[in-house]
């Protein structure tokens, strides 16, 4: 059974198909990498996997369930993940709140007004742990408004893993990043068990290409090639889709 | 018959008073994105200055339309000023600024209060618009035939501005697409000046012509502010079309709405702008979310 | 830390005894209408402050208790049973409030708060037969708790108090709470917090229901506080008043609004007396902390505090660090 499959996922706004008959079929501990100039619909396939964005027709299962139409908020309960490309961190908290958010997200504790929240001893252990594997555990107790972009990024990665996904969704982990931090969040994803599947769009082909087992090239909401790395960068039309010849 | 056709002009009448009112409030809401809270206050703001002017402050009583010409002035001026020195300073930051219009509403009300005490100022209607035209059996008072063609005027004058003239080209994009406007090398924090100032000056306009049919009171700016509220939630923010129709709908629905159903007359006025807000909330702001 | 309780310690004190320190029953009374605006006040900031959503309309839910309080005394109904019915309609009303207005966020939330509050005005205003219009609805009797009758103004001081006590002990239980925890979070980053599994329309609804709650009991103290009431409590000014309570005290705190509403009712009872124009004195305060002390007074005296603590500090150390 594969992790994540999408069946012929189309979006169009107004006369403008961001997405067009999109497959992709990833299977469980794959290592996908997404990838196509601007513009080529990469975060709104992102989006319509994890249903911020509705498909005007298509499917998408995880490990076989049909999630179409389930909404965007219960996906995560299911086991899918995401991180931004933009940081979309909470700026007012300290770094544990904010990895404590994630683990909140998904226990029934996060309806209660009554208790206090500093009582949740497990869920703060539990945050520090997922701090600890993305290498940022002494900085738990850090205002987010003190910290680098580069571990604000590892940040992201942490809440994402904290909420031990199957498929864990990664747009542009390496937007913005010094080739330190680069290094540093490479590390981190090589370091990820192969239980949690990972999709992966980027830029930066360096680090990404070493990432990526499958590759999958979109351009103008299509899916041009895919393959093994490989057979992706052998192919001819990878070169035409980036250089236009 | 004669009833109906009476409530009628005064429908048009009054919905030629709340164009005037709700266009500045409009073009302001699509370009500053915010709903300007402060609107009301200078409609009865430019009303009072207009009524003294007219009256005899400054020692001098100004024919009704020099009042009228300089009390607009000066509440453009003002409404500038407001702008540059109060808004300016929270640039980007909606929620803030519609709560400084809040704050300047407070102030302009108990600043009417005490320059002008509470007793309803009364305009008198300017020389020679003081009689009736007779139409068969019916007899329509000339001044409010006079607001209607002024309103029409104005109309067509705003329509001009914004679509033949450059200032309203830089409008429309910068309603359209601030980010982008700027990007195009319009300087749009001035465009706010202007706006805003053209905004105060056409509702203070509105307030005086509007005088000698309303009166001046405290207590206007809160019965003018939410009219406009919806005539511009209706017809869309940034429109002059949509303000030019939802204002005659409006004018129409409230005068017939107090005739015919006082106990509900809010209720009928506010509930189309309620189902707009709720149906099509992204609708105010054209293609942007708020 | 021992500051701080030092601190709560004495301002109960104070609190609790404060017939005894303030005698005339002028200020023993607005220090019963402080109190029940701070209950306003706190509920507004539940939406305000810790949920991100700026209410314009939240003195028609107030408006809706007391005058259903008022409706219902008429008409024969006795204090215990009235007081009932009026929290539980409005708590209907404000879940009605809430389904309306959470169609939006930001601007168009306060436009739609705007307008329901417009609404609920004109029907105050002109449902006659209902409201009494602008004659309003007045009350005749207090309520005698426990044998204790309101009418005096320390028993109403004292049940204030209070009721006042265990708003804020809520408001600080809800605050700590995960719930709370949730509530910001959905303030700050609304669509992370989707993507982390939360149901964000459902926490700001929980979150109008708990700011109606507290709305509805303001609405009840309020309305026994004036023995009337009139669409003038309705109106947008009364809206804006209470966030202007908000605002200036500090969204996003529990001693904030407290501090607002002791400012503009002190502002409208006692300095009205000195200056007469204290609605143009409030909206230039309010302009003001909006533009220059966006957090409010209590934040914002704080930080200026630690400023200074800072600099003398810092002062001190050059002067003892020279020989």
């Amino acid at each position: 059974m594969s992790a994540l499959t999408v069946k012929g996922l189309c979006k169009a706004f107004g006369g403008l198909h961001v997405t067009s008959d999109v497959n992709l079929d990833v299977q469980p501990g794959e290592r996908r990498l997404i990838i196509g100039p601007n513009g080529a619909g990469k975060t709104t396939l992102f989006n319509l996997i994890t249903g911020e964005l509705t498909p005007d027709s298509g499917s998408i299962a995880l490990f076989g369930q049909d999630i179409t139409h389930v909404p965007s908020r219960r996906r995560p309960h299911m086991g899918m993940a995401r991180t931004y490309q933009i940081i979309t961190l909470f700026p007012r908290d300290t770094i544990i709140h904010n990895v404590s958010l994630a683990l909140l997200g998904l226990s029934r504790m996060r309806w209660n007004p009554l208790i206090d929240m500093k009582r949740l001893g497990h869920l703060t252990e539990d945050g520090r742990a997922a701090l600890d594997r993305v290498g940022l555990g002494h900085l738990a107790d850090r205002p987010l408004a003190q910290t680098s972009y580069g571990e604000r990024r590892r940040v992201e990665i942490a809440m994402a893993l904290a909420q031990s996904p199957k498929v864990l969704l990664l747009d542009e982990p390496f937007a913005g990043l010094s080739i330190d931090e680069r290094r540093d969040v490479h590390q981190l994803l090589l370091g990820i068990p192969r239980d949690v599947t990972m999709v992966m769009i980027e830029h930066n082909m360096d680090v990404a290409l070493e990432f990526a087992e499958r590759i999958t090239l979109l351009h103008f909401g299509e899916v041009i090639v895919e393959g093994t790395r490989a057979e992706v960068v052998a192919d001819p039309r990878t070169r035409e889709v980036y250089l236009g010849h | 018959m004669n009833f109906w056709l009476v409530l009628a002009v005064n429908s048009v009448t009054f919905g030629g008073l709340l164009f005037l009112l709700s266009a500045g409030f409009s073009l302001i809401f699509g370009l500053m994105r915010i709903p300007n809270l402060t609107h009301g206050s200078l409609f009865m703001l430019g009303a009072y200055f207009g009524a003294a002017f007219a009256g005899g402050m400054l020692g001098i009583m100004f024919n009704f339309w020099l009042a009228t010409l300089m009390a607009a002035a000066l509440m453009a001026a003002l409404g500038a000023l407001a702008e540059r020195f109060l808004l300016r300073q929270l640039p980007g930051q909606q929620l803030a600024q519609v709560l400084v219009t809040l704050g300047i509403s407070f102030m302009v009300a108990d600043f009417c209060l005490m320059v002008w005490g509470g007793d309803p100022v009364n305009v008198a209607t300017p020389a020679g618009l003081g009689g009736f035209i007779r139409v068969g059996q019916a007899a329509f008072p000339l001044y409010r035939l006079a607001i209607i063609v002024i309103a029409m005027v104005f109309a067509v004058a705003l329509w001009y501005l914004l679509d033949r003239t450059r200032l309203g080209a830089m409008i429309r994009a910068g309603v359209d697409d601030p980010d982008m406007a700027r990007v195009v090398g319009i300087r749009v924090s001035r465009l706010f000046t202007i706006v805003f100032a053209l905004g105060a000056g056409l509702a203070a306009f509105a307030g005086i012509i509007g005088a000698p049919i309303l009166s001046v009171y405290p207590g206007l700016d809160q019965d003018m502010l939410p009219l406009a509220l919806v005539v511009v939630i209706l017809g869309g923010t940034g429109s002059l079309l949509g303000s030019f129709v939802g204002s005659i709908i409006i004018g129409f629905i409230y005068n017939f709405g107090l005739a015919l159903l006082p106990e509900l007359a809010y209720f009928v006025l506010f509930l189309p702008m309620l189902l707009v807000l709720i149906v099509r909330p992204q609708g105010l702001f054209g293609r942007q979310v708020p | 830390m021992s500051a701080r309780i030092a601190a709560l310690v004495v301002a109960l004190a104070a609190l609790a005894t404060l017939p005894f320190w303030l005698a005339d029953i002028y200020y023993i009374n607005v220090s019963s209408q402080i109190l029940l605006y701070a209950i306003f006040a706190l509920g507004l900031d539940v939406l305000v402050g810790y949920a991100g959503l700026v209410s314009l309309g939240h003195a028609g839910l107030l408006g809706i208790v007391a005058y259903a309080t008022g409706f219902m005394l008429m008409e024969g109904l006795g204090h215990p049973l009235a007081i009932v019915i009026a929290l539980a309609i409005g708590l209907a009303g404000t879940a009605v409030f809430a389904a309306l207005s959470l169609r939006a966020t930001g601007i168009g939330f306060i436009m739609i708060t705007l307008a329901i509050g417009e609404i609920l005005w004109g029907l105050a205003y002109r449902w006659i037969s209902f409201t009494g219009g602008d004659n309003g609805i007045g009350l005749k009797t207090r309520p005698a708790p426990f044998g204790y009758s309101m009418s005096s103004p320390y028993t109403f001081y004292y049940t204030t108090l209070i009721i006042f006590l265990l708003s804020v002990i809520a408001m600080a239980i809800f605050v700590r709470s995960p719930f709370g925890a949730a509530l910001r979070g959905t303030r700050d980053q609304p669509r992370r917090m989707n993507a982390l599994g939360y149901h964000v329309w459902a926490i700001r609804f929980w979150a109008c229901m708990f700011s109606g709650l507290l709305t509805a009991v303001a609405g009840i103290l309020f309305v026994y506080y004036t023995q009337f009431i009139s669409p003038q409590t309705v109106a947008l000014t009364s809206s804006a008043e209470v966030l202007l309570m908000v605002i200036a005290g500090g969204p996003a705190t529990l001693l904030g609004p407290i501090v607002g509403a002791a400012l503009v009712v002190v502002v409208k009872s006692v300095v009205s007396g000195f200056i007469e124009r204290w609605n143009f004195l409030l909206g230039a305060i309010f302009v003001a902390i909006v533009i220059l002390m966006p957090e409010g007074l209590v934040p914002g005296s704080a930080r200026l505090w630690r400023l200074a603590w800072r600099k003398a500090g810092a002062q001190r150390a050059k002067t003892e660090g020279k020989p």
